[in-house]
């Protein structure tokens, strides 16, 4: 039976968290990413699941954290500045490797900025924002069905990996309203809550990995008595000061995402085949990029374009290997330059890539970026 | 063997308090009304923030979360809400609970979740070597105070009451029984429940300010902390320099995830 929705890309993140199994959510208002808790809201009684408004960011983040441990999937909402106030514990999440998905629906800053304006300005500080090394998985989407897969990818990747998602949208998809046609729940694949692999009796411990480098945390209340600490800690989960177990818990929670780099990096390549330009594009940005490279091509420009929709962690096997097809790279971002970097480091020299930025409230037209298009090519024949 | 060595960690012991900190006595106390209470050690949950108070969570033998600075309430928020057949119960410092943490606080109280939150008040940072928070007494000594406070401390029971709490005692380290027996009420109240419990810092407060050791501070406690009942009948001027412990309030109301419940019952939903 076909579910067919006309719905803003909040609602199809919280609408996508849900049918992942998401069962609380806990946040603070924020424009443009209210929508998201607003569906909640209205949704998770509904199924027997709890929405919680909290007294500001850091609580908005912290009870979700609480609630996963408990043995709920968890969804918190955010845009810029309560971006920022989450960081702290988007690092306990990562340290602690508790299961949580934040959307962080981008709007211009710094600081307040221009309220609301799109911006794509928050790629780095998702990637950084919480001090010391950790991995990170960023996803973001651009269109309003990507929302709803993407929201439902973030969730199975949470409690895959133990770790922070985060999905990175934009006011442009946030708040785009488009058709979509909702899949059956009986189609969507669900990743479970990962459970301990044998007794206390037997020898579980609780931050003991499995093969896939991600550990087994037993939720609270299942008699395992575990401990969870911030603190770097051994498998049994509590604290040491030790280098070597140090060193050993900072790697581990880094290769547990690297070595399934492959399986988590999406993308869609167009008009790659005969391509000797490339745009490399995300988010709501790629959808004026689509239209430029359309129109490129009419002019007779073999350009093609990559829309990445996994930004952390970097694609680089993606991004080196278009280096290595074509001339020159362009990447269009309503920013003052971040991923691009990302994009001159995986090319390696191989092409020349181009930033175009825009950082003044306004999203692109398709003309802007063709025009740079035009532009690169002209460069390159210089 | 005593009868509550099986609410520790043994192996996570000895603790890492300084000698003569009164952190070990709380934390007896708590178990002590866990035991009395008969609580379920696998259904209940010890939760704690960052500082001297909150490395007790590591001790004891439950499931136990050490979260970030200030941040044990909203934590603990979470897990009651996600599974309501949990005791929770937060441990906090002053630093913790009233200084970082004061709006997770007022707003935890506000909601009315039902918490047992004990706060060990060593009236000091300790942790961090002795600066001042929130509950250092005026004009007492503190590195980062080294001329004295001036900035006036709160009372934690009376913010807690003002918040929303309903329930809201204090006790000491001195007071041993009536500690773990106001904890132990707490734990009996569906509800948002505080505890201020104050313990002594002999390193890091008592020394800089001339207090004395650990025996001399828990005289301090015997000797100025009046029941409440005898304190309310005291004269103004006879209350100069004393405090009262004791239950300071207890009241109904309709406890968090009980409301929520009747929300999900609203929406058509099921838990």
């Amino acid at each position: 039976m076909s579910n067919v929705k006309l719905m803003q890309g909040n609602e199809a993140c919280a609408e996508g968290a849900l049918a992942a199994g998401v069962r609380f959510f806990g946040g603070y208002p924020i424009t443009p990413s209210t929508e998201i808790a607003e569906s909640m809201a209205a949704m998770l009684p509904q199924v027997g699941g709890t929405f919680i408004q909290m007294e500001d960011e850091i609580a908005g983040i912290a009870v979700v954290l609480g609630a996963a441990l408990a043995g709920k999937k968890v969804l918190t909402a955010t845009s810029g500045p309560g971006f920022s106030l989450k960081q702290e514990l988007i690092g306990y999440a990562a340290i602690a490797e508790i299961p949580v998905v934040i959307a962080n629906v981008q709007r211009l800053g710094p600081s307040t900025g221009q309220p609301t304006s799109p911006a794509q300005g928050d790629v780095m500080q998702a990637r950084w924002g919480t001090h010391g090394d950790h991995p990170m998985i960023a996803l973001s989407p651009w269109t309003v069905k990507e929302s709803f897969e993407v929201a439902i990818k973030a969730v199975n990747y949470a409690e895959r990996f133990r770790t922070p998602v985060i999905i990175l949208m934009d006011e442009i998809v946030g708040h785009l309203r488009e058709k979509v046609e909702l899949p059956d729940t009986k189609d969507i694949e669900i990743y479970p809550r990962r459970k301990p692999e044998c007794s206390r009796a037997q020898g579980y411990e609780p931050f003991r990995p499995a093969a896939d480098l991600v550990p087994n945390v037993a939720d609270f209340g299942t008699g395992n008595r575990i401990h969870v600490t911030g603190l770097v800690h051994d498998e049994t989960g509590f604290p040491s000061g030790s280098p070597k177990v140090t060193e050993d818990c900072i790697r581990r929670l880094h290769q547990k995402i690297e070595i399934a780099q492959d399986e988590i990096t999406h993308y869609d390549e167009f008009f790659m085949e005969d391509a000797e330009y490339a745009v490399v594009s995300y988010g709501g940005t790629a959808r004026t990029a689509y239209a430029a490279v359309e129109d490129a091509r009419k002019k007779g420009i073999k350009v093609g374009m990559v829309r990445l929709m996994t930004i952390w962690p970097f694609a680089d096997k993606v991004v080196k290997k278009v280096a290595e097809q074509v001339k020159a790279i362009l990447v269009p971002e309503l920013n003052y330059g971040q991923l691009v970097n990302e994009v001159e480091r995986a090319a390696g020299g191989k092409a020349k890539v181009k930033l175009l930025a825009k950082y003044n409230t306004e999203i692109f037209t398709p003309n802007e970026i063709c025009t740079a298009i035009e532009d690169l090519t002209a460069e390159v024949a210089d | 063997m005593r009868s509550y060595d099986k609410y520790f960690r043994e192996h996570r012991l000895p603790h890492m308090w300084c000698p003569g900190c009164g952190n070990g006595i709380a934390m007896k106390a708590i178990v002590q009304a866990i035991e009395a209470k008969n609580l379920d050690q696998d259904k209940t949950v010890i939760v704690s923030g960052i500082g001297c108070s909150s490395r007790a969570s590591g001790y004891m033998n439950f499931d136990t979360l050490h979260t970030a600075h200030g941040r044990a309430i909203p934590f603990a928020t979470g897990i009651k809400l996600a599974n309501p057949e949990l005791n929770v119960i937060v441990i906090t410092g002053d630093g913790d609970c009233t200084a970082i943490g004061g709006n997770h606080f007022i707003h935890g109280a506000r909601r009315n979740v039902d918490l047992t939150v004990i706060l060990f008040n060593n009236n000091i940072y300790g942790m961090t070597g002795g600066q001042a928070s929130p509950l250092t007494p005026l004009h007492k000594k503190a590195t980062t105070a080294p001329y004295g406070s001036v900035d006036r401390p709160f009372d934690p029971c009376h913010l807690a009451e003002a918040a929303g709490a309903t329930y809201v005692a204090r006790s000491t380290a001195f007071h041993v029984k009536h500690l773990s027996d106001m904890i132990f009420q707490g734990m009996g109240n569906k509800g948002f429940s505080f505890i201020e419990a104050i313990t002594q810092c002999p390193i890091a407060y008592g020394r800089k300010n001339k207090l004395g050791d650990a025996p001399e501070m828990l005289k301090w406690m015997s000797e100025t902390a009046v029941m409440k009942a005898a304190y309310d009948k005291l004269p103004e001027e006879k209350r100069e320099g004393k405090f009262p412990i004791g239950v300071f309030y207890n009241s109904e109301f309709t406890e968090y995830t009980t409301a929520y419940q009747k929300v999900i019952d609203l929406a058509g939903g099921a838990r």
